[in-house]
């Protein structure tokens, strides 16, 4: 197992230097010049200007710049933001809290409807039960989660006044009411990415789980006189897991992606309504940064699941 | 079969004599009634947005302070927006920008997977693994911010090279079918690596076809059916970026009302004009659960793997 750990580990760094990579190039192809700024200045004359361009190795090589870039981003030298002048770490590592909660907490909310729904549909297949939560399963990931969102938003804060719709980071309550609030403005945003993902993984769990319970396994197993229960849970379940795994690593950046709307919609304050605001504002820094952590979390997810999959088939880390 | 004798009883028994493979697989998509509706519905959408401004001839600019957000009426059957703009007229064009963003993407994305399946599938060995390996790249990248970042930086070159509309037009065509030809690039692959070592590619070979001819002629027709089922879905994908971009803020410039432009603009009103919000986002809604509907019924009609 450790050896498989090691090995996968040292497949993820290529990839991080291949993001890094095109995040570089996206920016070295990008028209437009950091110094334009200073260029419409009239205060700064074009011998000052030139001057600083080479003291910054503006006018280097593209790979000379790449690694002078790169090297800085691995010392943990970011930068400062264009707009707040803070520097983009410090930002960074504020808001990343935030967004790593309410996609944890959403994807526990998804795995608590896709596993029970999915197993119970794949095995009773086309049974109502099946049929209704599959067309469920097929509404729930076609409702962008933009418009789940608005949708939340209308049912529970306007018309039920049941919920808040602005995330406040400035909850005037301590002890259980900080708590109660806390959860009372999180319900939204988790909701919306949870019902999105959940909708998906119950496809996944239900092919996944049907395609196992057809096994000759399966069958010894009943015909042992197993409780139908232990089979599907000892037997059946962990077997389905292998490949749901692994579409539910490559579903990681759609993840990514509904997170930065949720956070747009409900103003969580997160890395993802830090993009945004960043590119409204041109604040490239930020940009830069925010897009190559959200890389980082990609990878490093995606690592989560070939350790999950090398745990759940121990004929993989074997190998 | 008019005309033809049959040869024996139990020839002209068999309820289907000979079928081409589109009947057949028309035969299978009919089964699934969903996929049928789904079908009629999406067709509906699509005439209406084509032919629809042609009917109701309301401009999309028009603006109106007598009708300021107002509910849906009999002049303006789906209300207004917060200028008096009719929402009928504007969701008809934005449809159109929408259908064709997604459509276009679409046709970018399954072009360069076809590309890429393709010369893996035929050339193996390294240049497969590299390009196998590219593909896991474009797998694992965070798309929306990526998305995002590229159109922040080349936004205003190209609205400059070929002006505002045309210039976001292409760019979030290209970039959305540059991060979803992976799924097809993979399908492609696979079916390559599986249909070349059939017989009728190698009496193809043994003939002398070239490997061009053989890719083109022999192994990608035969390969079409999972591609044409992820090309349906990636048209729902496109969609999707695309009113994502537009809800952020991002996309089309504003005086172009996109689907996901006028959920933008409709969520500062939600309180007071929820029909502005909700039937753009109900258009979006239905065009991608009918496409998604639809790409289902052609998984079964076109997959032979499935059994019906």
């Amino acid at each position: 197992m450790t050896q498989y750990l090691i090995r996968r580990l040292l497949i993820a760094i290529p990839s991080i230097f291949g993001i890094s990579i095109v995040l570089f190039v996206v920016l070295a192809l990008a028209p437009g010049d950091p110094f334009e700024e200073l260029a419409t200045n009239p205060a700064v004359p074009p011998d000052v200007r030139a001057a600083l361009r080479q003291s910054l190795g503006l006018d280097d090589p593209v790979h000379v710049r790449y690694i002078a870039w790169l090297t800085s981003m691995l010392r943990g030298d970011w930068g400062y933001s264009f707009v707040s002048r803070i520097p983009v770490d410090q930002l960074i590592v504020q808001r990343i809290p935030t967004t790593l909660y309410v996609i944890g907490l959403s994807q526990l909310v998804a795995l608590a409807i896709a596993l029970p729904v999915g197993v119970y549909a794949a095995t009773r297949p086309y049974s109502i039960f099946d049929q209704i939560a599959n067309t469920l399963a097929f509404i729930g990931f076609s409702l962008p989660t933009f418009f789940t969102g608005l949708l939340l938003i209308l049912l529970f804060s306007i018309y039920l006044d049941w919920l808040p719709f602005v995330y406040r980071t400035n909850i005037e309550a301590t002890g259980w009411r900080w708590w109660w609030e806390q959860f009372r403005q999180s319900i939204m945003p988790i909701m919306v990415l949870g019902l999105f993902q959940g909708a998906a993984w119950t496809r996944f769990v239900r092919s996944a789980v049907l395609d196992v319970i057809r096994l000759d396994h399966v069958t010894t197993a009943r015909s042992k006189g197993l409780p139908e229960g232990k089979i599907t849970m000892r037997h059946v379940v962990r077997n389905a897991m292998i490949p749901v795994v692994t579409l539910v690593a490559l579903q990681m950046p759609a993840v990514f992606g509904g997170a930065i709307v949720t956070e747009q919609i409900f103003r969580v304050p997160g890395i993802g309504s830090l993009l945004i605001s960043a590119i409204l504002a041109n604040d490239t820094p930020v940009i830069m940064a925010v897009t190559f952590v959200f890389a980082c979390l990609v990878i490093f997810f995606n690592l989560l699941a070939d350790i999950l999959y090398g745990w759940l088939d121990p004929r993989i880390s074997y190998r | 079969m008019a005309g033809s004798t049959p040869a024996s009883a139990t020839a002209s028994a068999s309820p289907r004599p000979l079928t081409s493979p589109w009947s057949e697989a028309w035969r299978r998509f009919r089964k699934h009634k969903l996929a049928v509706v789904s079908a009629v519905l999406l067709g509906l959408l699509i005439l209406a947005v084509l032919f629809g401004p042609l009917v109701w001839r309301v401009p999309i600019n028009d603006i109106d302070f007598s009708v300021i957000l107002q509910g849906p009426s009999l002049s303006h059957p789906l209300g207004n927006d917060d200028l008096g703009q009719d929402l009928l007229a504007r969701m008809l064009y934005g449809g159109r920008i929408s259908l064709a963003v997604g459509l276009t993407a679409m046709l970018v994305a399954v072009s360069v997977g076809i590309l890429i399946g393709a010369i893996a599938g035929l050339a193996g060995g390294k240049t497969d693994a590299a390009l196998m390996w590219l593909t896991d790249l474009f797998l694992s990248l965070p798309q929306l911010p990526l998305l995002l970042l590229i159109i922040f930086l080349f936004r205003d070159t190209l609205k400059a090279i070929v002006g505002p509309e045309l210039g976001v037009f292409i760019l979030i065509v290209i970039i959305i079918g540059l991060f979803n030809w992976m799924q097809v690039a993979r399908l492609v692959r696979a079916q390559f690596f599986s249909l070349r070592e059939k017989e009728f590619v190698e009496a193809a070979r043994a003939l002398g076809a070239s490997r061009f001819r053989l890719a083109m002629r022999h192994i990608l027709p035969n390969s079409l059916g999972p591609v044409i089922v992820a090309a349906t879905i990636d048209v729902a994908a496109a969609i999707i970026a695309e009113s994502t971009l537009s809800f952020l803020g991002l996309g089309f410039p504003p005086d172009i009302p996109t689907w996901g432009r006028l959920l933008f603009d409709a969520r500062d009103h939600l309180d007071f004009a929820p029909h502005w919000a909700l039937f753009p986002g109900l258009a979006i809604f239905l065009t991608v659960l009918t496409i998604n509907f639809v790409g289902d019924g052609l998984r079964d009609a076109l997959d032979p793997r499935r059994v019906v």
